[in-house]
């Protein structure tokens, strides 16, 4: 599905990741763990092709150079990020949002783009499996959610969009256990042999809800360990230091 | 040049305006000046009576008495007025034609392009329109159909010899012939506009509205609009604008006055595409228009929505006098200027009655070169006890070579009002552009969503069948400013 090879990437003559190697395969689930400030997020957007970060190394995603498509594109071919901080957009409905933002990579896939009521019968279904309060969709984005609302939206927005490779980052963090379980079966439910995850986290507790298939720990923008989910729990046990130096 | 930069390049030269085309047919035009020969012109080209004659000629004595103001924020090569056409009319219109069949095919067909088609049975149903090209109105639609109710919706200069007794009565009684420089200049020479009476009780089964299409080069625009709306009644009306692409700027100078007396409603809408000049700001109209409503009557109202997206300069402030108690003034405004456009616009309310209201929201957008300014005055009478005013002034920036001022002045004179102002500045992120960009949209329909978020208070004011293409319009006028 996606091979990262040698990824450096640095801002303002910072350099934040050192050389990252990752191959994920179709269907599988990593987990990527680490302390703040490691690159977790700064990988999350070297992936998902944000602005303002100079990347070198190679990024291949279903057999295509990554680094040469521009951040819609990338959505657009099957990548889905879901944000650590969701962003809000004031006067800009929920349901307008995600409507908009489905029939934009309908139409680039050639599928026929939803109208008002057929959108609204889908999120409503999609909704009603994942236990989402349709009611924040009448919002604008984002706007005045609460922490899990953000979450929330974001998963809905995950599984509206099916994507091929979904990266979440931090999605765990803040969330109460009624939360951390929808948000769980969220991607319990979209997981297949035909989609892989990577999921960004700080904390084991979120690994117990999602059984990954790897465990990697970035530190100094690099993976320095690699396991299956056995690490995680060594990893809450005994904390990063020994990966800091 | 970073890559943000070099979108922002790519996007600018892509953007286009789409009624910028020229429609080639003879003119009957007056020889250039600004004196009483070429009012004399005017008023006789319209066959009005000789009252109408003399109020153009004071107004012209008046004008050679003053000045042009110079305060405003944008400022502009100053304009020979001695070298404008100030009448220009298609040959063909010389005999008004009798009926919208005999209209010259040329015309029609500018109009279909616009998107605008004359003939009543392919018009959206529930909206009349008096279509104005350069200086006369061509055709009025539905005329018929609304008289049944008694609802008069005319050319101004048909209304002057129909229906005088209501001209006399209210044409300047908003905005005197005194009142200021380009007030006073359009009241010695207008041409032509829409005119509107809505009888006592009734409401306007229709929206109303007025095509403003400036053709000719070189010629001065002075449109004329009066609307009457009589006790208990109720209208909604907008006009739309739209000009070709020159590389002279020139002159649209209008004076609209509305009149609502005792529980009457106007709702008077805006979409203003004027040619808003290139990229390197050659060209483009300068819109110095003079908008005035009268709140005359008790429990009356008067709503101005405005999406001004065109010209060069944008000069204006439309405005309501509360006279009648418990009347009410609102002002909804977007305005939006790329490249090197200008815009110096905002309102003023002026309280005189007993618990009268005013609300303002105005909602600022600059992308590009371009300069954007809210100038609002609230002013508060001695007697206007109880009033209130809410004002919000919001303005968002597109890139960093762009500006937007916010000036409110507040005057008030009584101490039971409540006056309240709110004004924010903000910019599209680019964390909200890269959050709407992962999500599969590209930069512009970004662009777009953002800022029709931005806008939809007053978006969501316009009629409905006016409202999704008000919105592409905020798409389309922003392209090419992302940064
Ligand atoms: N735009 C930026 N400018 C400067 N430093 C940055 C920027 N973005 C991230 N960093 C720095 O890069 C490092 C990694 O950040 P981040 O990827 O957000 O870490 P994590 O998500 O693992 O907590 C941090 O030291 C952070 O301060
Ligand atoms: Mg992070």
């Amino acid at each position: 599905m996606i091979e990262i090879k040698n990824l450096k990437t640095s801002v303002e003559e910072k350099k934040i990741l050192t050389g990252l190697n990752l191959k994920i395969n179709k269907g599988e689930v990593h987990a990527i763990m680490g302390p703040n400030g490691s690159g977790k997020s700064t990988l999350s957007y070297a992936l998902s092709g944000k602005e303002g970060y100079d990347v070198t190394g190679e990024i291949l995603f279903k057999n295509k150079n990554l680094l040469e498509l521009n951040t819609e594109e990338r959505a657009q071919s099957g990548i889905f990020l879901a944000f650590q901080y969701p962003i809000e957009i004031p006067g800009v409905f929920t349901n307008n949002f995600l409507r908009t933002s489905l029939n934009s990579i309908r139409k680039s896939k050639n599928q026929k783009e939803l109208n008002a009521i057929d959108f609204l019968k889908l999120v409503k279904e999609k909704s009603k499996s994942l236990k989402i309060n349709q009611e924040m969709l009448s919002r604008p984005l984002n706007v005045g959610f609460s922490g899990g609302e953000k979450k929330r939206n974001e998963i809905l927005q995950m599984a509206l969009i099916e994507p091929e490779f979904v990266i979440m980052d931090e999605t765990d963090s803040g969330l109460d256990i009624d939360a951390l379980k929808i948000v769980s079966n969220g991607v319990n439910a979209l997981r297949n042999s035909e989609r892989s995850f990577l999921i960004i986290t700080h904390y084991q507790r979120l690994l117990n809800y999602i059984k990954p298939d790897f465990v990697h720990v970035l530190s100094n923008g690099k993976i320095v360990e690699s396991g299956d989910w056995k690490l995680a729990l060594e990893l809450e046990n005994d904390g990063y230091g020994k990966y800091l130096n | 040049m970073s890559k943000s930069e070099e979108l922002i390049k790519k996007y600018q030269e892509k953007s286009e305006y789409s009624h910028g085309f020229v429609t080639d047919i003879e003119t009957i035009k007056v020889p250039k000046g600004l004196n009483e020969k070429t009012i004399k012109f005017i008023s006789d080209q319209k066959k009005e009576p000789e009252w109408m004659l003399k109020w153009r000629l004071k107004a012209f004595e008046r004008l050679q008495k003053i000045k042009e103001p110079d305060w405003q924020k944008p400022k502009y090569p100053k304009i020979d007025y001695q070298d404008l056409y100030y009448y220009s009319a298609p040959k063909s219109l010389k005999d008004q034609p009798k009926s919208l069949d005999d209209i010259d095919p040329e015309i029609k067909k500018t109009y279909d392009k616009l998107g605008i088609p004359l003939e009543e049975q392919k018009r959206l149903s529930g909206v009349a329109v008096d279509a104005v090209f350069d200086s006369v109105s061509v055709a009025t639609t539905f005329k018929d159909q609304l008289k049944k109710i008694g609802v008069i919706f005319c050319s101004i200069s048909e209304a002057i010899k129909e229906h005088p007794e209501l001209v006399k009565k209210y044409l300047g009684s908003v905005i005197p012939i005194t009142d200021h420089y380009f007030a006073t200049l359009n009241s010695a020479v207008f041409t032509d506009g829409s005119f509107v009476y809505i009888p006592p009780g009734v409401r306007c089964p229709m929206e109303l509205s007025t095509y403003f299409r400036i053709n000719a080069s070189n010629t001065g625009q002075f449109e004329r609009t009066l609307i009457i709306a009589d006790k208990g009644s109720y209208v909604s009306y907008l006009e739309g604008c739209t000009a070709p692409m020159r590389d002279e700027n020139q002159l649209h100078a209008a004076n609209v006055e509305l009149i609502a007396l005792d529980d009457a409603e106007i709702k008077y809408s805006t979409v203003q595409n004027w040619y808003p000049g290139d990229k390197d700001g050659k060209g483009g109209i300068y819109n110095f228009v003079t908008k005035r409503g009268l709140c005359k009557g008790k429990n009356s109202k008067i709503s101005w929505t405005q999406v001004e997206t065109g010209s060069a300069i944008t000069w204006k402030y439309p405005s309501c006098i509360l006279q009648g108690d418990n009347s009410m003034g609102e002002f909804y405004s977007v305005a939006i200027t790329n490249n090197f456009q200008k815009a110096d616009t905002g309102t003023k309310m002026i309280h005189l009655g007993k618990n009268t209201k005013s609300k303002i929201i105005s909602k600022g957008i600059s992308a590009g070169n371009a300069d954007n300014t809210y100038r609002g005055l609230v002013s508060i009478h001695p007697k206007a006890k109880g009033a209130k005013n809410f004002t919000q002034c919001d303005s968002l920036l597109v890139g960093n070579k762009c500006g937007a001022h916010t000036i409110p002045y507040i005057e008030n004179k009584n101490s039971s009002s409540d006056v309240e102002h709110e004004a924010t500045t903000s910019k599209i992120s680019d964390d909200q552009l890269f959050y709407c960009r992962q999500r599969g949209l590209n930069q512009e329909e970004s662009v777009s969503l953002i800022v029709n978020g931005f806008c939809k208070e007053v978006l969501q004011q316009l009629p409905m069948e006016f409202a999704v293409e008000a919105q592409k319009l905020v798409g389309i006028s922003l392209e090419g400013s992302v940064g």
